[in-house]
């Protein structure tokens, strides 16, 4: 059960539920992957995009309506959670209250039989590799948010799984413990050699750990790509819209030189890239507020400051330019508000999707 | 008024309590003191005559015993039939409304009226007797009313729903991921029963069995209406009820009153002291 395995492969997995008005509804639409060992998967979407429903079907906490999950050759899709063997670490946590924190660790290696001896040494070592001496004996209602999400992962290691299930394990915590879990987490990841698949809704969470990221949005796959390519390369508009491209400007499409095109309308003219097949001459265009400059140089765009947060090391602007278009720009230059400005952007940054179908 | 308050730092707030504290004084302390006054104070003989008399007269002492006969293996069957129907109603179905209505109906019903029916039921010339003559399963009469058996049947009729109810809402009280992350470390449906959720049902478990056992000791209609009050069933409230109003000596049924509430809390006790030694805290699985 608690084997390494070669590849986890999920084949048009779905999670289909009547919702009240008796409507079927798929959670999850026809999710294929392959995962390899040893890799670290994150799967990332806003709320109701199926992340989740897709990590409770891979642990069997919900049955498939549909697709096959296999581990090898070895079809798993049908058995309970019990025979699966996968470590899971759950968004509230889910420590069982009325045991000690020492118990709650060794429970999975009860149920499996072990001698005490060695649910002894797995124990403590668990409790080294997620640095959590000292609590044993308390019970989890004693220990704050960061460590009961420690006794949470490593109830989920000691049974060291072939493959580590997380669903939004650091949402409950604050922002510094957050950044330090993360990087426990990747640690862990990399000391244990194991396969993990991790859900998030933070993107930022996302880059940093995955080697992998699958982006959904509404129960379909919108991207499956590393993290730089889901950064710089966003497949469509929803994946760019989620990774932080908050310019998009719908415009027309002029010249066409390949994938390099020439863009008009609302008093703008820009050059850009076409990242998906574009058929008709409406277009959206998303460009990241880091990606524009303040400066002279070629494909500007003129514009009026309109108001500046102060950042820091960088600020964020607005500026008003062609007819009414509002443009985020990130920038260290240093601009007042109703300055006239010129801002570039590289053509490669300038990502035209297919008009949205308004 | 209010400043003489703050600074002899009594909560006014507290003053909300005081109609309860007196409806409380009224309808309950005093009776119950009157009434323990009252039972050591017998027709005839020293203080102490009338629980002498009921300690040495069998007529009197067998019905403590035929009550806790009655009493406790019916509480035993009520929570034990409740729990495992509440455990398998926790999650909501379109189902579990349903069945939760039909097991509570009982519950609307006086005893007066469920041994109404009893009597035209289980009666030897009942439906289910002839029912059971007509495909020939078992040709003898049932004897399931007027004697022990009826009382067990008509307190399970009415004592179940009110312990299912109150299972129910600790049942479904406990957070169902505990059990999902007990089954992602290996734990099958019935180490998930065992670990997670009966830890977690002890104390409440306790509760309904003191409440049960409290509802069920008190048994008086169904004792007479279907059961054999002159023998197998003939319970304490009975003997109270006796006292009072066919011999009218208040101060011996006060005294049967009181030995009756005695017992009854010796067994609250003996259960609630057990529960002390189980976790009671909450029964969720972490923050959120």
């Amino acid at each position: 059960m608690n084997q390494q395995f070669k590849e986890l492969r999920l084949a048009a997995v779905s999670r289909h539920f009547d919702n009240p008005s008796g409507v079927r509804v798929a959670a999850l639409h026809e999710l294929t992957l392959t995962i390899r060992r040893g890799e670290f998967i994150c799967l990332l979407g806003p709320s109701g995009c199926g992340k989740t429903t897709a990590l409770n079907c891979i642990a069997g906490l919900l049955p498939v309506t549909g697709g096959t999950i296999s581990l090898d050759e070895r079809r798993i899709d049908l058995l309970p959670p019990e025979k699966r063997g996968f470590g899971m670490v759950f968004q509230n946590y889910a420590l069982f209250p009325h045991m000690t924190v020492q118990r709650n660790v060794a429970f999975g290696l009860m149920m499996r039989n072990t001698p005490a001896a060695e649910i002894k040494a797995r124990v403590a070592r668990a409790f080294q590799l997620v640095q959590l001496g000292g609590h044993e004996d308390k019970l989890p209602g004693q220990l704050s948010g960061g460590q009961q999400q420690r006794v949470a992962i490593a109830r989920a290691i000691v049974i060291e799984p072939p493959l580590l299930l997380m669903d939004e394990p650091l949402s409950n915590l604050d922002a510094k413990l957050r950044l330090e879990m993360r990087a426990e987490i990747r640690r862990i990841h990399r000391e244990l050699d194991r396969t993990t698949i991790y859900v998030t809704h933070d993107q930022e969470e996302a880059l940093s750990l995955a080697d992998r990221i699958v982006v959904m949005k509404d129960g379909l796959v919108q991207q499956v790509a590393g993290p730089e390519d889901v950064y710089a390369q966003p497949a469509n508009l929803h994946v760019a819209r989620f990774m932080g491209y908050r310019n998009v400007i719908a415009l027309n499409v002029g010249a066409r030189n390949g994938d390099r095109l020439t863009l008009e309308g609302s008093g703008l003219g820009l050059e850009g890239t076409a990242k998906q097949e574009i058929a008709g001459p409406h277009v959206s265009v998303a460009i990241r507020p880091e990606d524009i400059s303040v400066g002279a140089g070629p494909n500007g765009i003129d514009g009026r400051v309109e108001s500046v947060e102060y950042g820091g090391h960088v600020s964020l602007i607005d500026v008003r330019a062609g007819e009414n278009v509002l443009l985020h720009v990130r920038t260290g230059a240093r601009v007042k508000m109703g300055d006239q400005v010129r801002l570039t952007i590289s053509p490669q940054r300038v990502l035209v999707y297919p008009a949205e179908s308004a | 008024m209010s400043a003489v308050a703050a600074r002899l730092r009594v909560d006014t707030g507290l003053l909300l309590v005081a109609p309860a504290v007196v409806f409380l004084l009224l309808f309950f302390i005093y009776p119950f003191g009157y009434g323990f006054v009252l039972s050591f104070q017998p027709v005839e003989g020293n203080w102490l005559a009338n629980y002498q008399k009921f300690f040495s007269d069998e007529h009197l002492w067998r019905t403590l015993i035929i009550t806790f006969q009655l009493s406790l293996p019916v509480t035993i069957l009520n929570v034990g039939l409740a729990l495992p129907i509440a455990f398998q109603l926790r999650r909501k179905t379109r189902y579990q409304r349903w069945i939760t209505t039909l097991l509570v109906i009982p519950i609307t019903l006086g005893t007066v009226l469920i041994a109404e029916g009893m009597l035209t039921y289980f009666g030897p010339r009942g439906w289910l007797s002839q029912f059971l003559q007509l495909l020939h399963i078992y040709d003898g009469p049932i004897r399931l009313t007027h004697n022990f058996a009826g009382v067990v049947l008509s307190l399970v009729i009415s004592g179940f729903p009110f312990a299912f109810l109150l299972m129910l809402s600790y049942v479904t009280g406990i957070d169902p991921t505990l059990a999902r992350a007990a089954a992602t470390l290996g734990a099958g449906p019935w180490d998930q029963f065992r670990h997670i959720y009966l830890p977690l049902l002890a104390p409440g478990l306790a509760i309904t069995f003191c409440l049960a056992f409290v509802q069920a000791f008190s048994v008086f209609p169904s004792a007479v209406l279907v059961g054999a009050p002159s023998g197998p069933t003939r319970v304490i409230s009975l003997a109270a009820y006796e006292a009072a109003f066919e011999q009218y000596d208040y101060s011996m049924a006060s005294a049967v009153a009181m030995i009756m509430g005695f017992a009854q809390l010796i067994v609250v006790v003996a259960v609630l002291g057990l529960r002390r030694g189980l976790y009671r805290g909450p029964v969720g699985g972490g923050k959120g």
